[in-house]
Parts: structure tokens; sequence; C-alpha cells
């Protein structure tokens, strides 16, 4: 394989807690090379990137990606959405199992993660928690997890049974990998489209209560509490999209307790509230739904404070025939992966003084470690050449229907974005220029 | 972020909505509302032939997705009356029940020659996604739990000709209905009569004190805007009423909520007693349909404290300004703007 040379670049590589000039040397796909500017000067390459001005960082990691294949390739395909990835600097993407069949067996698991499907990236996959997702039976955590298989979750519904989530959390540990839980006591959200509150009373909605998802964060971590006492394991929760402070104060003391969980913030929930669901805008409605605006300065807090361990987009892309209708038709979700950096250098590196090495922290090195994906989410030698090249500085605005996704749900269309990905390469191969 | 008032609101936002739209009374003015009684009264004092010629030649739709009896009668006669042709679609007799989109419905109902939408639907916000994407002027006849704006409107135009006299109705400001208190009692949780009234009658000056148990009216409703109290005695909300307005329990829209109707009966019930005892000379108001015996007695709606079927009248005329506006004829014509 063909070598590349990325020259002049600012290396931020948390990891290796490394912010400084650095040239790197990729080969075979991975970095053979580390060095200070000059040093591998005249290294023979085939392509020669100049990096001056740009941020060379680990390719971006998204726990949470929805790319529809199979059943539903009229909204995305992982071609499709992986491209998306690679033009949002994204190198390794985690695939939800909510797919058509449901992603709950190694036979599934393998065509997903299949050459044939043409990823562009590094792709992996968190399977069902439970067959069909359907909250009854646990799935083969065993099998799953030796064919690949980084997490369990059956994204979109929660595990609502105490039960089947305690057998999820102590089989899970078992094979050391996360249950990976939509937080939604579903019996408190019943035909529910917004979050509860004077907004939604007004536009005659009906709303998602912020204890809805609290009470399934903080059921989940007395599970971890007692699975810890009675079984002697250790499971690791890890907690999608949070969204309210209820929540999020719950697995921040839940941390200082000692107890496994992580968590993520995807960029809605942290860059808009609920006003933006507007004259019932459907780009606006996701699951869980936009918060108040305390909600959302929460979200930034828990960023800034460590409490959430990671961004990740909640990528959920529809075709526009499903979101342009009535609002509590439309289904839930946004696309992301285009749009997650952007949000994310502006909103808490620009207006709250997030360090670029935190930024990459939250969106890369951190996520890497949540599914455990070794050899990425840093670049010391020997590393995955999973490379991420943006212009910090760079103000752009978000078209739509310049993406690379099958789909435009995306609240962000017109919307001005921070620091625009130049290259995005994925185990030593250039997969995406801007 | 910095507030801007709701009436500057109203009067400067762009919308991407075609003028002569009425989605909401947020988006209504106090001007706006003045000219839309004025050309109310206008039309009403015109000869029936002067009427029939402010839409003559236009054609306007209505689309019902829910069952109503004043409302699509009153828009189908106020726009025959101005001479407009009109076609009806229900969705139990059309395409709708084979699946068809709003979207799609509304581009057949355009292309069709429809220059105007009036759409009843039960969900809230669907008048929004007919105006947007059909770029046609839409009438809200009431969507979901949201609003029925120009019920509020006919309720408005009823208060006034009852508390201040038919001139008073002719045009407001925004002391129009200073010093009167409506009281709004019943189902306020599900009713779009009762948002649109609370969100319209206080940007004339009025005092809306909504009543009603708990589960039919949360304390969330007090984000409905400046001027809106919640009072849950019903006898003490009476005391101070002008206007006592009833609403039904909507049954279709309670979604497994659990109400002891004997209860809420002996707590909320207008009857003649309560009325005598509280509001003796309070004007009684009810949207329809009523439900009698449950949220109002039959002496009190046949009684005469009650206006309610002039409201009727009232909204056969107020329709009728809607839609003039709505076609951009009569006195919201070319060079009457």
């Amino acid at each position: 394989m063909s070598e590349i040379l990325i020259l002049n670049g600012r290396l931020v590589d948390p990891l290796n807690n490394i912010d400084e000039p650095k040239d790197l040397l990729l080969r075979d796909g991975r970095v053979a090379a580390v060095e200070t500017p000059g040093a591998l000067k005249g290294a023979a390459a085939a392509e020669v990137i100049d990096a001056a001005g740009l941020v060379v960082a680990p390719g971006l990691i998204d726990v949470h990606v929805h790319l529809r294949e199979p059943g539903q390739t009229y909204k995305e395909t992982i071609a499709t959405g992986t491209a998306a990835a690679a033009a949002g600097g994204f190198t390794t993407v985690v695939a939800m199992p909510n797919t058509v069949p449901v992603n709950d067996t190694v036979e599934k698991l393998a065509w997903m993660l299949a050459p044939e499907r043409g990823s562009v990236v590094n792709l992996v996959a968190m399977p069902a928690a439970t067959v069909g997702s359907m909250g009854v039976e646990v799935t083969d955590f065993e099998a799953l997890r030796a064919a690949g298989a980084v997490g369990f979750t059956d994204d979109g519904k929660p595990v609502l049974e105490d039960h089947i989530m305690r057998a999820a959390l102590v089989a899970a540990a078992r094979v050391q990998a996360p249950v990976s839980q939509h937080a939604e006591d579903t019996r408190l959200t019943g035909g529910c489209s917004m979050n509860a509150g004077p907004m939604a009373f007004r536009l005659g909605l009906r709303g998602m209560p912020v204890e809805a998802e609290a009470k399934i964060v903080e059921r989940d971590l007395q599970l971890l509490r007692e699975i810890e006492k009675s079984e002697g394991l250790r499971p690791h929760l890890h907690v999608q999209h949070v969204s309210t402070t209820r929540a999020i104060e719950a697995i921040r003391s839940a941390k200082r307790e000692g107890l496994h969980v992580t968590c993520e913030i995807a960029p809605h929930h942290f860059a808009l509230n609920e006003e933006a669901v507007g004259d019932y805008n459907t780009h606006a409605k996701m699951n869980p739904p936009l918060r108040v605006e305390e909600d959302r300065v929460q979200m930034v807090e828990a960023l800034l404070d460590g409490t959430a361990d990671c961004i990740a987009t909640d990528h959920a892309p529809h075709a526009a025939f499903e979101k342009r209708q009535e609002f509590e038709r439309a289904p839930n979700g946004i696309t992301g992966l285009e749009t997650a950096l952007g949000v994310a250098l502006r909103v808490l590196h620009r207006a709250q003084g997030l360090s670029l090495s935190r930024i990459v922290q939250l969106m890369s090195t951190t996520p890497a470690a949540i599914v455990s994906l070794a050899g990425r989410g840093a670049l010391g030698v020997g590393h995955y050449g999973d490379v991420v090249l943006f212009d910090a500085g760079a103000e752009w605005t978000f078209d739509a229907n310049a993406s690379r996704s099958k789909s435009r749900n995306t609240p962000f269309d017109g919307a001005p974005m921070l620091g625009r990905v130049r290259y995005t390469i994925c185990e030593g191969r250039v997969v995406y220029r801007g | 972020m910095q507030k801007v008032s709701e009436e500057e609101a109203a009067a400067g936002a762009q919308r991407p909505y075609a003028e002569g739209s009425l989605l909401s009374v947020a988006h209504l003015s106090v001007d706006e509302i003045s000219r839309i009684l004025s050309e109310t009264d206008r039309i009403r004092s015109l000869a029936p032939a002067e009427r029939s010629a402010i839409l003559r030649g236009r054609t306007v739709a209505l689309l019902f997705y829910e069952s109503s009896t004043r409302t699509r009668t009153s828009f189908e006669l106020a726009a025959k009356s101005l001479g407009a042709t009109t076609t009806l679609v229900s969705d139990k007799s059309s395409s709708i029940e084979k699946g068809e989109s709003l979207k799609d419905t509304g581009l057949t109902l355009r292309a069709l020659g429809a220059e105007c939408i009036i759409l009843r639907h039960s969900a809230s916000g669907a008048p929004f996604v007919l105006a947007r994407e059909t770029g046609l002027p839409v009438l809200n006849a009431g969507d979901g739990m949201h609003e029925h704006p120009s019920q509020a409107l006919l309720d408005l135009r009823t208060m006034l000709t009852r508390l201040r006299g038919p001139e008073a109705a002719k045009a407001v400001d925004s002391k129009a209905l200073a010093g009167v208190t409506v009281v709004i009692t019943g189902d306020i949780l599900h009713s779009r009569v009762a948002r649109s009234n609370a969100m319209l009658l206080p940007k004339l000056g009025a005092r809306v004190i909504l009543c009603g148990p708990e589960k039919l009216l949360p304390e969330l409703a007090l984000g409905l805007g400046e001027g809106v109290e919640i009072e849950r005695d019903f006898d003490r909300a009476l005391a101070q009423a002008n206007v006592a307005m009833m609403l039904r329990i909507q049954r279709e829209r309670l979604a497994g909520l659990e109400l002891d109707l004997g209860d809420y009966i002996a707590r909320y019930q207008l009857n003649g007693e309560r009325l005598a005892a509280h509001a003796p000379k309070a004007l009684v108001l009810h949207p329809g349909p009523m439900i009698r015996g449950l949220e109002i007695s039959d002496e009190v709606a046949d009684g005469p404290q009650s206006a309610i079927e002039e409201q009727v009248a009232h909204g056969l005329a107020v329709r009728s300004a809607l839609l003039a506006r709505a076609l951009r004829a009569g006195a919201f014509g070319k060079g009457n703007a």
C-alpha cells in the first residue's frame, strides 16, 4: 500500500498528550512515523499533503449512527451513510441495529459488515440487546461479540423490563462490552412528539416529560450497583443521547460513586432547544426531543466538565416525504454526520472556549475507548492511519442539498459552521477531500 | 435573547405562508383583528347582490379530516354568499382513505383550481404543513389540540356586540376588552378553542381565567401568555366573570385519562342555580357541540344569558371576512390594503 506524508500540520492527539506541530507518515494503513516538523523530509510517499494551517487529529468516531441498511435503503445505505461520515471527518461509525430486519444474529451482523456493503470508513456495529429488540429475550452476546459486536443496544426502544436489562448488563459484562441504552420510559411518552412543557401545550402537542429519560437512567444505575454487589461483575452502561438535566445529574453522581457508566450527548442537544420546533418544524423532531434552554446549557456544562464522555450524532436519515407531513406523524430523527464537527467547534470551542484537544477527545479518543477499538482514536506509531485534517478556523454554512447522505432531514440547513474538514483518511486511504 | 413583544412579532414576522392565511391567532396584530371585524361588519351591511360579487369566480376548497357541523357549514355558506364556488373534501369519502398524504391532497386541490383551502385536521399544526406545501392561503378551521382561530374571532365579535354594543364590534384597539374577565371552563387541555381565545382576548385587554381540574387543565396552560390565570374553584371563577365560556369534555382525545363524570358535573357544570348565585349578569358562551346535562344544563343553554346561537350567526359573518382576506378581496383587495 502506498504512503501518505502529512507535513506542517498541528497534531492534536489527546491520548498521547500532543498538541503541537508534527509531521506524520502513514504506511500500509498504519501510522509509520510521528516526527518533529522537517524530520521526515525526503521520505518516499505517493501523496504528500501540506497540512499547514490545519489540525491533524485521529479520525472522528461516532458511536451512534443509523445507516438504514438492510431494509430502508430509500433513506440511506451503508455506502451513502459512510460517505457522509467521511465528509464529516469520521473514520469509524457504530451502526445501530434497528434495521429491517433487526440486527440480532451473527449472520445479520456479518452481512452488515461485509465489504460488499461498500462502507468507505471503518464500520462496526452494536447488535440488538434483545431478540428483535422486543425486550423479551437477550441475544447471544458471546457469539455476537466474537463476530465483532462492539456493544449491545435496542436503540430506538429502551430495554424496559428490569430483569431483562439486568440480564443484558450481566451478559455484556462477561464479554466486556457496553450495553448502550436509549433511556426512555415509553410508558410516559405514548403519543408524544416533543418535549413536555409550555411550548408543547401551546402547540397542542403531547409532550415527553424529562422524567421519562431520568427514570430509566436511574433504574439502570441501580442495576449496576446491584450487579456489582451480587455478581462481582463490573458492567458497563453507556447512556445514549442524554438530553435532560436530571439524567446528567444522575450520571454525574454515579461517576463519583465509581460505577462504570459512560454517556454521549448529541450536537442538537447542546446546540438547540425546543424553540427550534417553531411552526411544527419536523426537522427539529427527534427522540429524545429538544429540551428547554436550561437543559441545553446543562448539556454544554456536562461536556465542559467531563461528565459527558463523548459526542455522538444519532444520525437518523429519513426521506423527504416522511418529514414533509403532520408533525405528530413525521418520524423522529435528523441527520448529523456532516454537521457534528462544525457545530461542536462553534458551540463548544469558540463560544465556550473548550480546547481543540478536548473536542478531539470527545469525538475520537473517548468514543474509541467506550467501544474498545484497539489502535484507533489516537495517532501513535502503529495505530491505524485514521486521520482527519480540518481547518479549525474556517467558517462556512451547511447546505443540506450538498449532503452525501441520501436524506436531507437536518435542522442545520443554512446554519453557520466552524471548522471545515479538508481530508479524511481511513486506514491510510484518503476517503474524503474537502 | 431579546424579547420581542407579541404585537411586534405578529406584525413584523416574515412567514413562509401566503398572505391571507390564518393559521394561529398569534399571527394577528390588533390592527389586523380590527380590520377583520370592520370587514365583517361591512360585508353584513351589503345587499346580497353586492355581497355575492366579492368572490365571484373564485374557488374555495374545504378539506375536513374531522367531523364538523358549525364550522364547515358556516365556512361553506359564507363562501357561497360571497359568490365563490366551493368544494368539500372529507377524509371519509376521498383518496385520503387510500393513504394520500396531506401534501398531495393539497396539491391536487390546487391543481383543480382551489385558491384557498379551509382545513380541519386532527393533527396539531397540519395547516402549517398544508400552507407550506401548497403556497395557498390556508384557513385553520381547527387543528388537533392546537387552535381554532375563526372560533376565537367569532367569540370576540359576540362578546363585543353583547357587552359593548354593535358599534363597538366594528373596530378594536388594545383596550377594547379592558375590564372584561372571560372564564373558560372545562377540558382546556384538549381544547383548541381555549388556546385560541386565551391567546387572542388578552391582546384586546381582556383577563382570561381558565378553570377546570388539574387533569384537564395543567399548570402549563399559564404559558399561553400574559393575561391568563388559573382558578380551580368554579364558583370563585364565575363570581369574577363577565363572560362564562363552557367547553365540552373531548372524549375522543382523552387517551386513557380517567375522569369521574359525576364529580365533574358536581364541580364544573354550569347550571341555573350556580349561574344565579355567582354570575347573574354574565354572558354564557359555548363553541359547540354541547353535551347538555354534562358541562351545561338545559336552562342555561337556552336561558336569557346564553348567546350560543348568536355565536353561530357571528361565525358566518366573521368567516365571510376571513375568506375575503384570504383571497385578497373586499376591503382586503388591491387598492384597499
